[in-house]
């Protein structure tokens, strides 16, 4: 299996984490954009929660893609599962 | 109304290009009908676990958890509380080894190995007709949803279209987008899809929990601003007049625990087939179990955007005065009668002739609980993170279809087209049969989507037919697997009597303040429920007990199955996996017990 969810689920979240704090940061002035989140700026500190998230899986998924790949190609065994969650 | 700019649509565009991407990336994958019905049977546990969770996170179940915490308070935990846990446990534990280890490759052909060609053809066809309409239902009422929030009223007007052609634009956007990363990737990619769209739901809505609950001054604000019903999850629970939902304990320990919640996680086709795509026996055991860690805390993500809307502040049409060298200026803003009318955030719902708000028979208004967590949505999203809740209910939309069109596929090609049209095809055919049942069955959904428009009593008629077809599969599913005398004309004697039975209470009872047709006593009303729900929960509990009691009898008077042919299909009879070699804690027994003691832990805490 050289396809590991977790790279295009971590790419995908990283981009949005930047995008929602890149414009957070832009807009980090304007009051009336953030009258409805009670003047906090959620786009920044929320796109930086999701930026971390996203490059925590796309980190998890690269290193067991290297793992995997180092490994020599084993056959599949029906019995013994493999790495958890 | 939401003023998306370039960032929300930039934030959706990246989904649907990822969405289509990862369909993308696993079209050389597809070379057999297995790869493309039933993912191969490869996934890794944790990715089935999290696409089983999905199936009850949807966009649908969003909408629908915090309508019904706005409408019955936290009561509606139980929903995921009893129903879910315990399901998703006993599902992994007991049934899987079957459902994996018999090698069935749908419930409707478990059914035929354990009982008889009949009842495969029997549950098959209904089967296959309830994920067409539910998908069609679906459909429309995210079509609808997305119309009513406006979401692409802009673009519309932008490009100078008529506005009546976004419910049109929603749903065959959604279904072209559907359709090709199923064509694409098959069940594979549906369930990496729904992986997304899990961890989309929970990125948009918690954002939106935190924020509301800081507007309404933290748990402390939110418990002073309800009635204390609200907040108690067990509380009056065995007294029917005590809670919201007006259903007593033995309705709601049976009803839910036992037959709603199980009949959807332990017999639903939808939800079982992520865990049957798993890479072995041991994964497919586990992802029920993974799928129910979340299931301890996610329920409070999705009920409490309903409770917050209910708790904060009804807008009123206000106009302010300033003034500034002596003239004097007035800013009103305006709300719409129907957000005034509703209570806390949660609009009236208004008549679509008069545009009025809605009363009920006792002249309040009838609120439009559906609209809760959306209104909360617009109400504390800033755009940017708006553009990211929206996009977690569309994928929401999506993954709904996408999980009707696979099972759909899969039972048709498997239980019905190799079984009774073509049965010695060649596996290309069988593949090229799949693609094209996954097309077939998105078409059909966008028809019953099409009628529901005309004809508004469609979808209560149809959520009905539902509960008719799963809690008697339920009862044949559980005998059949726990009760080696179970015979095949019992089976297909008690799905009948289930399903009869099941119309026969409906028929018979009405919640309060409904009247009597589509909703209940179309043929008379002996008995009446204090809420819709109670009578949903009955029905199902008396379709259950027809079901069982008629299997058992039929069971008794008919010739048993020798007891070597039901090896691997009988509990009893199925020797014990060897799991000596996984260490205790890695074992899915272990998981378990720490899932179950999670959940009790957090029902004492809300108790």
């Amino acid at each position: 299996m050289s396809f590991d969810l977790r790279i295009p689920m971590g790419l995908m979240f990283s981009l949005i984490g930047m995008i929602l704090s890149a414009f957070g940061f832009a807009s980090r002035a304007s009051a009336k954009l953030y009258a409805p989140s009670l003047g906090i700026n959620a786009n920044l500190w929320w796109g930086l929660v999701l930026l971390v998230f996203g490059l925590a899986m796309l980190l998890l998924g690269r290193r067991s893609q290297k793992r995997m790949a180092s490994l020599p190609p084993e056959p599949v065994d029906e019995t013994r599962p493999r790495h958890g969650h | 109304m939401p003023n998306l700019t370039a960032v929300d649509w930039l934030i959706m565009l990246l989904y649907f290009v990822f969405v289509l991407g990862i369909g993308y990336a696993l079209k050389r994958r597809m070379k057999t009908s297995k790869d493309f019905l039933e993912a191969g049977r490869a996934l890794p546990a944790w990715i089935c676990g999290l696409a089983f969770a999905g199936a009850g996170l949807g966009g649908q179940e969003a909408i629908g958890m915090g309508a019904s915490g706005a409408k019955y308070g936290l009561g509606s935990a139980q929903f995921f509380g009893i129903g879910a846990i315990p399901a998703m446990i006993f599902v992994g534990l007991f049934m899987m080894p079957l459902y994996y280890g018999s090698k069935a490759r749908s419930v409707p052909e478990f059914l035929r190995l354990r009982f008889d060609e009949k009842t495969r053809a029997l549950n098959a066809c209904s089967f296959a007709a309830m994920t067409v309409f539910s998908s069609g239902i679906s459909m429309y009422a995210m079509a609808r949803l997305i119309e009513a929030l406006h979401v692409f009223d802009g673009l519309f007007r932008a490009r100078g279209w008529a506005p009546e052609g976004i419910f049109t634009f929603t749903i065959v956007l959604s279904a072209v987008v559907v359709l090709a990363y199923i064509l694409l990737g098959g069940l594979t990619s549906a369930i990496y899809n729904r992986v997304l769209q899990f961890s989309l739901v929970v990125a948009g809505l918690l954002p939106l929990v935190l924020l509301g609950l800081r507007g309404i001054g933290g748990w402390a604000g939110l418990k002073a601003t309800l009635p204390a019903a609200y907040m108690h999850e067990w509380k009056g629970v065995m007294h029917a007049g005590s809670n919201p939902m007006g259903i007593e304990g033995i309705g709601l320990g049976l009803g839910l625990g036992v037959v709603l919640g199980a009949s959807y996680w332990c017999a639903d086709f939808r939800v079982i087939q992520t865990a049957m795509a798993a890479n072995n026996v041991d994964s497919a055991r586990r992802a029920p179990l993974i799928a129910a860690v979340p299931m301890i805390f996610l329920p409070l993500l999705l009920i409490l955007p309903g409770l917050l809307a209910i708790g904060l502040p009804t807008p009123h049409t206000t106009t302010v005065e300033r003034r500034i060298n002596g003239a004097i200026f007035r800013t009103t803003t305006v709300v719409r009668p129907e957000v005034e009318a509703g209570t806390g955030l949660v609009p009236a719902k208004t008549d679509p002739l008069t545009g009025k708000p809605m009363l009920t028979a006792s002249g309040e208004p009838l609120l439009d609980y559906d609209m809760a967590t959306p209104t909360m949505l617009l109400h504390f999203l800033p755009t940017g993170l708006l553009g990211l809740g929206l996009t977690a209910l569309v994928a929401g939309l999506m993954s709904g279809m996408a999980a009707n069109a696979t099972a759909f596929n899969t039972v048709f090609t498997y239980d019905l087209y190799q079984s009774y049209i073509h049965k010695d095809g060649s596996d290309g055919h069988y593949l090229a049969a799949g693609r094209w049942a996954t097309a077939g069955g998105i078409l059909l959904s966008i028809g019953t989507a099409y009628a529901a428009i005309h004809c508004n009593n469609i979808i209560d008629t149809l959520l009905l037919v539902f509960a008719f077809v799963n809690a008697p599969l339920l009862a044949t599913l559980l005998l059949g697997m726990f009760w080696k005398r179970a015979t095949g004309h019992g089976a297909f004697a008690g799905l009948m009597a289930g399903m009869a039975t099941a119309m026969l209470h409906h028929g018979l009872t009405l919640p309060i303040e409904a009247r009597a047709g589509i909703y209940g006593g179309w043929i008379a009303v002996l008995h009446h429920y204090p809420s819709d729900l109670a009578q949903s929960f009955w029905t199902a509990i008396f379709a259950f007990s027809a079901s069982l009691i008629v299997t058992v009898a039929v069971s008794y008077c008919t010739k048993a199955r020798a007891e070597a042919e039901l090896v691997g299909l009988v509990h009893s009879l199925t020797p014990r996996l060897a799991r000596a070699h996984i260490a205790w804690w890695k074992r899915p027994e272990a998981l378990a017990v720490a899932v179950l003691l999670g959940a009790i832990a957090l029902n004492i805490f809300f108790y």
